[in-house]
């Protein structure tokens, strides 16, 4: 068949209803599958937090028993890290790492298919536990050992389920890095790939070399349990601590993996709407790999007050304030682009701006985190909850939705309601931080995380908390809303979208066709 | 159905990837009931439906390489994902030779009473730090053993085993290249040989270990950490000799081409990773 006739005609070929998309092999369907796989689970996830929160909003116990409680907050974790933020990255990189390359898909298609559709049945498998007697795992996500492993009935489907998980991204971040690799267009070279691109090679590289790590260890927390070996058992001459050390060679760069493909979002997004190139690519392009780099040096921070010999405390507090060079390279070039831009302020540009705002408040938070002595004060308050939610939701999760309106008119054809985009970012960014500001200081004041139940003296801040945490959980239904309605219609979007985007993708018409370049286009 | 996309093929639908995640699903479902007092039906259901898909998966790969629709670069592809593919594993393997790490340099010695985190004797006091540790903290919880496996003996001949077989599959490799059908079918032979010989030899040291010498999967972190890396050490050398079979099979068949030959080039790199994996089992866990 010649390239001309690629377009529309093989729509005939594909099967149709459910089959189409259980045997697809495009990177764009598989791609919105993806996209909406996660939406399901960050509302899923959702519900689990606002479950917490309504807990939360008085003292003593109201709602739920505190093991429920304790479900909830290792299940809203694991659902929302591996269920919501995660695919959605790769539904992304799906989507836009061809277009954005000039290739006609993803470099192994029906790999492609599989690293979605083992997740499906990995979440499946782990909400099952929910249902089980004994519940859903309860000692939090990360599992550590010795309490992890009195999990009940539910411990080796959480195990197997984790497996599921981590084969989906290797084979998700395999098919990426290949892609990127083999399948750019003549003329793109590596420092002319978007930023978006970019990240994303760096963040599946993290993927490819922790996954198996995490993989390793949980093993062997099941044959902990099963088998009578002793890896983390003193008895028998292991070490608890040891399964810490393990998880967090995973665990630090993972939080990386939840938040590279972020910076190159908005990366994408605030050239676009500053309508300036972005200032410092390559010093971007190396902060990036700086982080990366660092992320697998820095795992004891985690572990300040576990027991470290003390050149290790110091090691590691240095090496983790040695990130904020880089990631403030990166904060400091956002800024510069945007400055004495023509700047507009549409849907994903203010989800941008917000997104630099907060998530360096996430990330100054972080800095006070690594500071050893001060961390024996905050570990395990609300401190570090509030932590890492401005990193991950206004964070990740924020320039997730900056993607989707970014992107999805060029995804469907059709512009957003941005009267209703801008309505939902607002409220969005109110609510998330009446929701999170005020946990800095309930953990700053000796609020543990993890408790159903709290002392009297927090109740005003919890409450406050609570309002901003139901408010943010019902604003999130109408950025579904929005998004539904896009896909069904709405006004057309031209090819280039948005008069100051710039790129591959934006060279194809909206929506683009079934396969991306059927002819490579000549990058100069 | 063949599609010309600037010559790189890009496959339409395949339902192989859906009936491997319902094999996933099943096969670990099943173990993780079965670990729960369940049956083992279920588990054995999963490997079969795996086991048909890579049969279906791998022989609608094989019958399109045949015909040739792949191009070079589909197979530069292959050939990088198949590169990272064996990236993932070494770092499975650094989660394993981490923990012996770990175990040999902090907890057994610190449970020893040595370092300033060696207040840990205040647990057992009579313990005294040794590796190969057979004396574990709590006696009565494990499988004492009586002693080790001697490392000159059953694991040098195997290094050499394996050792061997990278050559022999290197031999064989060089016969492809040439169009030395005999060169590569011999060699190829040679090696699965050898990879056969190799897990025979590693059960019956198991066997030895277990009847024998009561070491155990659960002879404490020793064991622990024994029975996983060579374990799964083993695991990897049954998948790879099974690999190189399938290539064996193939080349009697009249498969590849000298220039043409991916899959025979990913499995022999597979052998080789299995190989290197080994030399650090021999000298970490046998030697040292």
């Amino acid at each position: 068949m010649s390239t001309a006739t690629t377009h529309d005609a093989h729509h005939e070929h594909q099967p149709s209803g459910i089959m189409r998309w259980l045997t697809t092999t495009n990177h764009k369907d598989i791609g919105t599958l993806y996209l909406l796989f996660s939406l399901l689970m960050f509302f899923i996830g959702g519900a689990m937090a606002m479950i917490i929160r309504a807990e939360l909003f008085q003292p003593g116990l109201q709602m739920v028993n505190p093991d429920f409680f304790n479900q909830m907050t290792t299940m809203h974790a694991l659902v929302m890290i591996f269920g919501a933020v995660m695919p959605a990255f790769v539904g992304l990189a799906n989507w836009l790492v061809p277009m954005m390359i000039g290739a006609p898909d993803m470099a192994l298609p029906r790999m492609n298919n599989w690293s979605f559709w083992i997740l499906p049945f990995a979440f499946l498998m782990l909400l099952a536990t929910l249902f089980m007697p004994g519940g859903a795992p309860a000692g939090g996500w990360t599992l550590y050992p010795p309490l992890s492993l009195q999990t009940g009935m539910a411990f080796p489907f959480l195990i197997f389920a984790i497996h599921m998980m981590g084969m989906s991204s290797i084979m998700g971040a395999i098919n990426v890095v290949v892609t990127i690799f083999n399948m750019r267009a003549p003329g793109m070279t590596f420092m002319k790939m978007p930023l978006f691109v970019w990240t994303w090679l760096i963040t599946a590289y993290l993927l490819i070399a922790t996954m198996p790590v995490l993989a390793g260890s949980v093993t062997m927390l099941l044959t902990d349990k099963f088998f009578n070996t002793s890896f983390f058992n003193a008895a028998g001459g292991g070490d608890p601590v040891m399964f810490q050390h393990i998880f967090w060679f995973f665990g630090h760069p993972e939080v990386y993996i939840l938040i590279l493909p972020a910076f190159g979002i908005v990366s994408q997004i605030i050239p676009t709407f500053a309508r300036k190139p972005l200032f410092g690519y390559s010093s971007m392009v190396y902060a990036t790999a700086s982080i990366a780099f660092l992320s697998f040096i820095v795992w004891g921070h985690h572990m300040f007050t576990v027991g470290m010999p003390i050149k290790g405390e110091l090691f590691y507090m240095y090496a983790t304030m040695l990130i904020a060079v880089p990631t403030g390279v990166k904060v400091f070039n956002w800024v510069s682009t945007m400055w004495k831009g023509s700047m507009t302020f549409e849907t994903p540009m203010l989800f941008a701006v917000a997104f630099v705002f907060l998530f360096t408040i996430g990330g100054f938070s972080g800095l006070m985190l690594a500071i050893t002595p001060v961390d024996f004060q905050y570990q395990e308050t609300y401190f570090v909850v509030a932590h890492f939610h401005y990193v991950l939701v206004t964070g990740a999760i924020f320039a997730i939705m900056a993607a989707v309106y970014y992107w999805i008119p060029k995804w469907t054809g059709n512009m957003y309601d941005e009267k209703l985009g801008k309505l939902h970012f607002w409220i969005s960014c109110i609510s998330v931080n009446v929701l999170f500001f005020p946990q800095h200081f309930l953990g700053l004041a000796g609020m543990p995380r993890r408790i159903p139940d709290y002392a009297v003296q927090f109740t005003e801040f919890n409450m406050i908390s609570s309002i901003g945490g139901f408010v943010f959980g019902l604003s999130q239904l109408m950025f579904a809303y929005i998004v539904f309605k896009t896909i069904r219609g709405g006004a057309k979007a031209t090819d280039q979208v948005w008069e100051g985007a710039h790129g591959l993708e934006w060279t194809l018409p909206s929506p683009p066709p079934y396969h991306s370049f059927t002819t490579a286009p000549e990058v100069k | 159905m063949t599609q010309a996309h600037g010559g790189y093929y890009v496959p339409h639908g395949s339902h192989w990837p859906i009936v491997g995640s319902v094999g996933l699903f099943t096969m670990l479902g099943g173990f993780a009931a079965f670990l729960n007092g369940a049956s083992t039906i279920p588990m054995f259901i999963g490997l079969a439906i795996i086991i048909y898909m890579l049969f279906g998966w791998f022989g609608t790969v094989i019958n399109e390489s045949e015909n040739g629709m792949y191009n070079d670069q589909v197979d530069k592809s292959f050939r990088w994902g198949m590169s990272w593919f064996i990236f993932s594993e070494v770092m499975f393997f650094a989660a394993f030779f981490g923990a012996l790490y770990y175990a040999r340099e902090f907890s057994v010695p610190w449970l020893g009473g040595e370092g300033a985190k060696g207040n840990a004797n205040i647990l057992w006091d009579n313990f005294s730090a040794t590796w190969p540790l057979l004396q574990m903290p709590d006696m009565a919880k494990f499988d004492v053993p009586t002693a080790i496996i001697d490392a000159w003996q059953i694991p040098a001949l195997n290094t050499l085993i394996l050792l061997t077989s990278g050559v022999t599959v290197t031999w064989a490799h060089w016969g492809l290249k040439k169009n030395n059908r005999k060169q590569l079918i011999s060699g190829l032979f040679v090696t699965v040989l050898l990879g056969v010989t190799f897990v025979g030899f590693q059960a019956y040291e198991y066997i030895h270990a277990y009847n024998d010498l009561n070491l155990k999967l659960s002879s404490g972190i020793y064991g622990s950490t024994f029975f996983m890396l060579t374990g799964f050490h083993g695991l990897h050398v049954t998948i790879g000799a099974i690999m190189l079979a399938v290539m064996l099979a193939r080349s009697i068949k009249g498969h590849f081409t000298p220039e043409h030959h991916f899959a025979f080039e990913a499995a022999s790199w597979y052998w080789h990773f299995v190989d290197v994996v080994w030399l650090g089992l021999f000298i970490f866990v046998y030697w040292l």
